[in-house]
């Protein structure tokens, strides 16, 4: 195989640089281990769009995020993706925390976040009713924003390949060649890849990466975060992205709605050294629990209809940086992507193309770039005559498979039908939502196997939950 | 779009919608039609093919298929329209929302409405389990459907939790099918399913059953690889000291089941806190004058024979309703939980001076032995019983005349009886 541009890892970051470079007449190849798009990081976090007022002012990390927030309008009308500017309240519940806003107003203003404002006690209680009333005041941060991080990276990922981007997923690169001070190829376990230049967004496995070309001066520290997912009909619900107040050991917990109204409780911020521990453990989702009561006292934990964890990729020594090697021509390495990476997605992707540009790629603008992605049609979310019409249209969308998010059989089939398709009951999750309702699959899965079975034309036992190895039946019983 | 109208429009062709849809029309209604959103009547009996069922409904004992293969006989007899894989989307005030492949979108106007949509299992996450999360982590009933309905064997070394009625049946039921099923893990020190079960479906096999026992973490990345199972002190609470990590591909939940009420929420029924089902009368009648529920959407039952029971109740009075023929609901007695009582369904007597039969469900709060059961309305015991003992896996039933009820409340309450 020969290509332009290899991009290591299939998740946030590197789905949108290879969008980006996808406007450029390049021959460009995504590889990534997993069996779709999604990455690790990106797929498992609290699925906001942050504007950066809490980052390190004059950092690498605080111009792209803060640089990305205001993409996402745009990106999210022109792929398609669910998301909402719904605003975070900061609380101060105590007197100590209290005396702590003006430094965090301070610090939002030095990282040109101006829209930060002060609320009363009073404004407080009157947007957010289930907040602590012993609150004392807050702060506003109108443009923290959320999003459905699934379908982000889908349709970052999509739009690459309808514009000719190539995707190798299972794909794990096992080495890298170099010769002359210049990048020569990828190995694979699925071949080598000829190349001219390697970036490396492999996020959690980024030290790994550099290491196969000498450049590792770096560790990735996974740190885990565990989240609680609660009940659209829970009883306690914000309408805010409500955020604590950070301490000097943690940035704390938080609770938000989700794109589709749910409630999000998170995260912890485990170090480990484990990068595919993505257990949630009994200590931790009680911290959790301790924590966010502190916040919002009523919140009903008997709602929850899932626990997750997922880890992000910390990099020691700290710090969010692009390299590039005078040595090492045709290499970026991309290292510290943490908790905002899925923010500075949109940001890093212009990025690494200017930084490309600058070093020398001079591949010409597409002239037929396709700038738009469709998304899946949410049947849910219309109304009673859009539904009857598009039923009208394609009789499966009047059989539904998920009951609790009414997720239809014409969804499950474009999920896997389309580029990038699902194939893998996750998969097929993560794109149309069976089994992320309070039943938690117990209805659908069977649904969803068979459908997956069929569509794909294999038997129920090869269809996995994600990986090769996962599966739901060993075989027929007679 | 399709508009229809109908006198008793039923949700749910399980065991309560079908028996309520025989007695609407026993009861004079005209149109009865049932929406269904599997693919064929029956609802979890179509995968309940072990015996057990019918005892006291039939007086003779049949498999889940053989049960309601005889309310579906009836249903095609008297007339009883159903309309299959079709999902009601929506109850509003004025109509019934439904979609199917078949038909499209339908509107459905109706005199009254039956829900009858069973319940659905609780899982792993609103325990709070914590681990990994791997595949062959099941509900005992996503996995009963999987090999009854489905032909598919899901596992070779089982681990069962929760000593419901559906986990106990399926460790049987995988036992017959060759795989080992290493214990039941119960948290509590009483069977939430029942007595029978356990001796027909654990003891004959020789299959442990762990009291006070629970599952403290989940392995594996992939397929799940192995549980942890502590020992649990008085208060239910993990002793790290005694976990034993089980090798298992396969882990059951048996935890319990939750009224599917989804619709009920989106009607703005009133939902019991301690059922999770609408609150009703002895009509089976909920807030919504036009609203009757039955069945497992209203309580969780372990006997199927009661539902029919309760559900004949729910079509008939459906139907009366619909047919102008069921008087305005009076002087609206709430049945109170007394000493040792969670909760009982129905939750409301009206109109008790007109008389009729009232069949009080409860079920107890905590297992106890020795007991006198007594209905109490004002100082009035109206009726009472003596047990040898209760379990909350055993619902328990009263039955008496609603005119003894002469004073505004009504109380049921265990009492330990003096030796």
């Amino acid at each position: 195989m020969k290509t332009d541009v290899v991009v290591i890892g299939a998740g946030a970051v590197g789905c949108a640089i290879a969008r980006e470079l996808s406007k450029y007449e390049l021959d460009i190849t995504v590889v990534d281990k997993n069996e779709d798009v999604g990455g690790d990081a990106s797929k498992s976090n609290s699925a906001i769009i942050h504007t950066g007022y809490d980052a390190s002012p004059g950092t690498l990390e605080s111009e792209l995020v803060v640089a990305a927030n205001p993409m996402y309008d745009e990106i999210a009308r022109d792929l398609d993706v669910q998301f909402e500017r719904i605003g975070a309240i900061l609380p101060a519940i105590t007197d100590e925390q209290l005396e702590q806003l003006p430094a965090i107003k301070d610090k939002a203003m030095r990282n040109r976040v101006y829209d930060v404002e002060y609320l009363t006690r009073e404004d407080v209680l009157r947007m957010e009713p289930e907040i602590n009333p012993e609150v004392r005041a807050a702060l506003y941060i109108p443009r923290e924003s959320i999003i459905d991080p699934f379908v982000l990276v889908q349709a970052y990922a999509e739009n690459a390949f309808a514009n000719g981007v190539h995707f190798l997923l299972s794909t794990k690169v096992t080495d890298i060649r170099t010769g002359d001070g210049h990048i020569q190829s990828v190995i694979t376990t699925g071949g080598e890849i000829e190349t001219k230049w390697v970036i490396n967004a492999a996020a959690l496995f980024c030290d790994e990466i550099a290491g196969m070309v000498g450049k590792r001066c770096y560790d990735v520290v996974p740190r885990r975060g565990q989240f609680y997912i609660l009940d659209k009909n829970t009883s306690c619900k914000v309408k805010h992205i409500v955020l604590p107040i950070p301490t000097k050991v943690t940035k704390g917990r938080l609770m938000s709605p989700t794109v589709h109204g749910n409630m999000l409780i998170g995260p912890t911020a485990e170090d480990l050294d484990d990068k595919t521990a993505t257990e949630t453990t009994a200590e931790g989702l009680k911290s959790i629990r301790v924590d966010v009561e502190k916040l919002v006292p009523r919140v009903n934990w008997r709602d929850a209809i899932i626990q997750f964890s997922g880890l992000r990729p910390n990099r020691v020594p700290e710090g969010l940086h692009v390299d590039t090697y005078e040595d090492l021509k045709g290499y970026i390495n991309l290292s510290g992507v943490r908790s905002t990476g899925l923010t500075l997605s949109a940001a890093m992707g212009k990025y690494v193309a200017h930084l490309m540009v600058s070093l020398g790629m001079n591949a010409p603008f597409k002239k037929n770039f396709i700038g738009t992605r469709k998304g899946i049609t949410r049947f849910a979310d219309l109304s009673v005559e859009q539904k009857a019409a598009l039923i009208e249209e394609q009789p499966l969308y009047g059989n539904i498979v998920c009951r609790c998010e009414t997720v239809t059989e014409q969804e499950i089939l474009e999920a896997i039908h389309r580029p990038l398709g699902a194939r893998s009951v996750d998969a097929v999750k993560r794109r149309v939502r069976p089994g992320t309702g309070r039943c938690q699959a117990g209805f659908c899965t069977p649904k969803v196997i068979e459908i997956l079975a069929r569509e794909l034309n294999v038997p129920a036992s090869e269809i996995m939950k994600n990986e090769k190895g996962s599966y739901y039946v060993v075989g027929d019983m007679r | 779009m399709q508009r229809i109208t109908c006198d008793v429009l039923v949700i749910g062709a399980g065991p309560a919608g079908l028996a309520a849809s025989i007695a609407a029309k026993q009861e004079g209604a005209e149109k009865v039609l049932i929406v269904e959103r599997d693919e064929s009547i029956g609802g979890i009996l179509q995968q309940c093919i072990h015996p057990g069922f019918g005892l006291s409904y039939f007086k003779e004992e049949l498999t889940g298929p053989e049960y309601y293969a005889r309310f579906a006989d009836k249903t095609l007899e008297l007339g009883v329209e159903v309309l299959l894989n079709t999902m009601v989307l929506d109850i509003t005030d004025e109509d019934v929302v439904c979609i199917s492949a078949k038909d499209g979108l339908s509107i459905i106007k109706a005199g009254s409405i039956v829900l009858a949509m069973g319940c659905r299992e609780r899982t792993r996450h609103q325990l709070t389990i914590p681990g990994s999360r791997p595949s062959g982590v099941f509900t005992a009933g996503t996995a009963q459907r999987l090999m009854n309905r489905e032909n598919a064997m899901i596992g070779r070394r089982v681990v069962i939790l929760g000593s419901g009625d559906i986990g106990m049946i399926m460790a049987r039921r995988m036992t017959l099918e060759g795989a080992k099923v290493i214990a039941v893990v119960e948290l509590n020190d009483y069977l939430a399913g029942l007595t029978r079960n356990k001796v027909q479906c654990l003891d004959d096999f020789e299959i442990p059953l762990l009291m006070k026992h629970t599952i403290t973490d989940i392995k594996g990345r992939k397929r799940i690889e192995s549980v942890t199972v502590c020992e649990v002190d008085a208060n239910n609470i993990p002793i790290p000291e005694t976990a034993v990590e089980y090798p298992c591909d396969t882990l059951l939940l048996s935890v319990g089941l939750i009224p599917e009420n989804e619709l009920t929420h989106k009607a703005e029924i009133d939902i019991s806190p301690i059922t999770n089902g609408p609150v009703v009368n002895q009509y089976m009648q909920t807030s919504r004058e036009d609203v009757f529920a039955c069945g497992n959407v209203v309580h969780v039952n372990d006997l199927v024979d009661n539902v029919s029971l309760e559900s004949e109740r729910a079509g008939q009075y459906a139907a009366k309703y619909a047919l102008g023929k069921l008087k305005k609901r009076e002087d609206v007695i709430q049945a109170q939980p007394g000493r040792n009582v969670r909760y009982i369904c129905p939750q409301q007597i009206v109109n008790a001076e007109d008389g009729g039969e009232i069949n009080l469900y409860f079920r107890v709060a905590g297992p106890e032995e020795k007991v006198r059961i007594l209905v109490k309305t004002g100082d009035k015991v109206i009726v009472q019983k003596k047990a040898l003992r209760v379990n909350p896996g055993e619902m328990e039933h009263m039955r008496f005349d609603a005119r003894e009820i002469t004073s505004p409340d009504l109380t049921v309450e265990v009492m330990k009886e003096a030796i």
